[in-house]
């Protein structure tokens, strides 16, 4: 079975600070990878880094096609929530139900609350039919509600042959393995 | 993608105040009579010289909308995600930033010249000068909004870079020479999306 996602003896370096080296993994389908560490041991680069959104001082990246749910929002503020969403995916209304937010369709995004709008960054990846997610800090912001949704989606994403990898400082429900990075 | 990206661009380039600019060159285009004074010989010779002087000036205002929001919200790292180089993105963006700006620069520079007192030849020959460095006048705006996007005071940075860039196209607007014109402009589109692609992927951080 090939890996979805593989890092080959990988380091990173950001503003002169080497966050990890000698970094080997491989993501199969059907596997959750936990990215724990304290605040700026680098959590968040790795999952840009596997997105291809930073570069690796050595090693080797390779991944399949992925999706990906961080801080940024990359909705147009002006539009309502559908459209916005429209634009990066035609199929979108079965992750907005399971999110919970297909209420909000007419809502404009700038209305949005900091949770409803996290909550639209991971339907943007549930739409998307790439087999790697990434999702960076996943709960932030989220209520019990939501991350339920979230563990629903997961397991099913896991279930239909998918991977991810989540870094988040809080404890993730389902099953993970644990990648922990140090300060 | 592409497409979508095209669609959305020039829909908040007319949303988000593409008639600033042009109001903006109007003005200023107003203010050389004030400036000069009613001879209209005066105003006749210098008036291809003004009207590509509040062009220059005119294309400044929209660059910190061109690339620093996109860049902020991450939008561009949601592109890349999904398979776009961002030499594309630019060149998306250059020709989206270019629809909303060269066709209606050029309609404003008709009153424009009535008011610098210029002949009919005249204004034939500034509207296509016009036409034919505003490609490059938006390529080059939309390089500068790559490379100063996330600093501080972009704004003014942005000012120093391109009026310098914009030089050539001044000069051989104003001094008649329409090939070297569209030599000029050619070779800013060509290199613009090169030059803000590599800009927007060594601003990540």
């Amino acid at each position: 079975m090939t890996a979805l996602l593989r890092f080959d003896d990988v380091a990173l370096r950001r503003g002169g600070r080497l966050l990890f080296e000698g970094l080997s993994l491989d993501l199969h389908p059907g596997e959750a990878l936990h990215v724990m560490g304290p605040n700026g041991s680098g959590k968040s680069s790795l999952i840009r880094l596997a997105a291809g959104l930073l570069r690796a001082e050595r090693g080797r990246v390779d991944r399949a096609a992925l999706a990906l749910a961080n801080d940024d929002l990359a909705l147009d503020r002006e539009l309502p929530l559908r459209r916005a969403l429209g634009f990066w995916s035609r199929d979108i209304e079965a992750p907005m139900e399971w999110l919970g937010i297909d209420h909000l369709a007419h809502v404009p995004v700038r209305l949005l609350s900091s949770g409803q709008a996290k909550r639209a960054t991971i339907a943007r990846v549930a739409a998307s039919m790439a087999p790697l997610w990434l999702l960076d800090e996943p709960l932030n912001a989220l209520d019990a509600k939501g991350g339920e949704c979230l563990s629903v989606l997961v397991e099913k994403h896991l279930a239909s042959g998918g991977a991810i990898v989540a870094a988040s400082h809080q404890s993730l429900p389902g099953r993970w393995s644990k990648l922990e990075l140090g300060a | 993608m592409i497409a979508a990206l095209m669609v959305r661009d020039i829909r908040r380039g007319f949303t988000g105040g593409a008639w600033l600019p042009i109001a903006f060159f109007l003005l200023v285009a107003t203010l050389v009579p004030f400036a000069i004074g009613p001879d209209a010989k005066l105003l006749s010779r210098i008036a291809a010289g003004a009207l590509w002087i509040a062009a220059l000036t005119a294309a400044l205002l929209p660059i910190e909308r061109l690339i620093e929001p996109d860049r902020a919200d991450g939008v561009l790292d949601q592109l890349a995600i999904h398979g776009l180089a961002e030499e594309s993105i630019a060149f998306t963006k250059i020709v989206a930033h270019w629809l909303t700006f060269g066709p209606l620069l050029l309609i404003a520079a008709i009153p424009a010249s009535a008011l610098l007192a210029m002949d009919r030849p005249g204004v034939g020959k500034a509207l296509l000068a016009l036409a034919v460095g505003t490609p490059g006048l938006a390529s080059l705006a939309v390089a500068v909004a790559a490379v100063t996007a996330g600093l501080p005071r972009a704004g003014a940075l942005a000012g120093l870079l391109l009026l310098p860039l914009a030089v050539p196209l001044l000069i051989f607007a104003v001094g008649d020479a329409l090939l070297l014109e569209v030599a000029v402009s050619l070779v800013l589109t060509a290199g613009a999306p090169f030059v803000a692609g590599a800009a927007i992927r060594a601003g990540r951080t």
